[in-house]
């Protein structure tokens, strides 16, 4: 059965890739696997090839994203990074929203909305929830800054391999994005009852949200490649 | 089947975390150090066991209160439906629909989608591996969004604290919901969709 390398991957955009004829056959060292990517929903093995700015190769057998070349350099996702920690603090330190109502007034803050969570047998979904929009948005920024600022001077930061197992298991825990819509549809349903305003949280974390996506995508396993982690 | 070989065929396994091509008997990432397994152990297992811990949850998320108000000396409890039903009647269509479909839309398709690639897995079947495929990546994609009405209560309640004229408290049916969501991202990850691709396959275990 090993008669023949992996289909070389091709690189036309948006679109499946068609399979093109098969190279001879290589003898199959470890150097040479360096060169394949696997499809990690169905273990389509590819020989990797050069992909130009804003392609995007896709697995021919389950449709999958392959790989997409970084639009974004190292030095561009350090900046975005301290941009996200800047703008986490705003969105931590300022409401989300505020409210009046007969002259009394509220407003309440991200780590104000987890603490109503905190409350007796519900103590539980606080923490879910805290870790949801708070935490691991923050250790996600503080790992990305740490390794991308290393990487900048092309150094492998100390604890490299922690950090960017960390942050591969944050990933799906970290919901930006829900919070925002979160925040808007609790603008909506009380403002049939009381004045409602926006607050400079919400700004904050709307643009935020955007940088999260940009950065801590699974793009930054590039970093493995880039900076020559060697296995052992 | 189409001629692209599979990993198997090598004899080399991928890392999940670091993505790196290791030999196919290596039980940790010679890179990263992560475990690597050729396929995730007991994922229709574990799976399953999720999938049901998250159904029992949908009951009593679904029957408990999630919010309790009082307004002006009067009070009420709302369920997740509910709210729905009170946003629809106040004329919110957009917002009813947007947390029916992140509280109920969502979390069913999950259940119905995990059940089907669990029972087709099982029974190796070949129908329709690339759509399958598909639709798992759909629901890893969309598991989350169900989130939202823990947080819109997590959020009101923590506004409205007005003592004596209009206060809203968090129920116990919040914490089935999220743990609910929680189950059923657990069992997204813990489902491997290479399974579905096995079927393909005689000689795989
Ligand atoms: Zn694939
Ligand atoms: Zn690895």
């Amino acid at each position: 059965m090993n008669s023949a390398t992996p289909t070389p991957m091709t690189d036309i955009p948006h679109r499946q890739a068609h399979a093109s004829e098969q190279p001879p056959a290589v003898a199959e060292t470890q150097s040479r696997a360096d060169q394949w990517i696997i499809c990690e929903h169905c273990d389509s093995v590819y020989e990797s090839i050069p992909l130009n700015k804003g392609e995007a190769a896709y697995c021919l057998r389950c449709a999958a994203i392959l790989r997409r070349n970084h639009r974004l350099t190292v030095e561009q996702l350090l900046a975005l990074s301290i941009a996200a920690c800047i703008l986490f603090i705003f969105a931590n330190v300022f409401p989300v929203i505020s409210i009046s109502m007969q002259g009394l007034h509220n407003e309440v803050t991200l780590w104000g909305s987890v603490q109503a969570l905190a409350q007796g047998q519900i103590t539980l979904i606080a923490l879910v929830a805290g870790l949801a929009i708070i935490l691991a948005p923050a250790l996600q920024i503080a790992l990305l800054f740490w390794v991308l600022a290393h990487a900048h001077r092309g150094q492998i930061a100390p604890g490299f391999k922690m950090c960017m197992r960390t942050l591969e298991h944050l990933r799906p825990w970290s919901m930006l994005e829900v919070c925002l819509l979160g925040i808007l549809v609790a603008i909506v349903k009380l403002a049939g009852m009381l004045d409602v305003h926006p607050g400079a949280g919400l700004w904050a974390m709307a643009m935020l949200m955007v940088l999260i996506l940009l950065i801590a995508g699974k793009d930054i396993r590039r970093l493995w490649d880039e900076l020559g982690v060697r296995p052992e | 089947m189409n001629g692209i070989p599979y990993a198997r065929e090598y004899k080399v396994t991928l890392c999940h975390v670091c993505s790196y091509v290791c030999p196919e008997d290596a039980h940790e990432c010679p890179r990263c150090d992560s475990p690597v397994h050729r396929r995730k152990p007991n994922s229709l297992t574990r799976t399953w066991a999720f999938l049901i811990a998250g159904l029992i949850f949908y009951i009593p998320a679904n029957l408990l209160p999630v919010m309790y108000t009082t307004m002006l000396g009067s009070s009420s409890e709302n369920t997740i439906m509910s709210g729905v039903i009170e946003f629809a009647e106040g004329g919110s269509w957009d917002i009813a629909i947007l947390i029916f479909i992140a509280s109920v839309v969502v979390p069913c398709i999950k259940f119905l989608v995990l059940g089907l690639m669990l029972v087709t897995c099982q029974r190796r079947s070949t129908w329709a591996m690339r759509e399958r495929s598909r639709l798992f990546r759909f629901i890893e994609l969309i598991g989350y969004w169900s989130m939202l009405d823990v947080l819109v209560v997590a959020l009101v309640a923590a506004l409205v604290q007005f003592r004596g004229l209009s206060t809203i408290e968090p129920r116990l049916g919040i914490l089935f919901f999220g743990l609910v969501v929680v189950m059923t991202m657990l069992a997204a990850m813990t489902f491997d969709p290479r399974l579905i691709w096995d079927a393909e396959v005689e000689d795989v275990r």
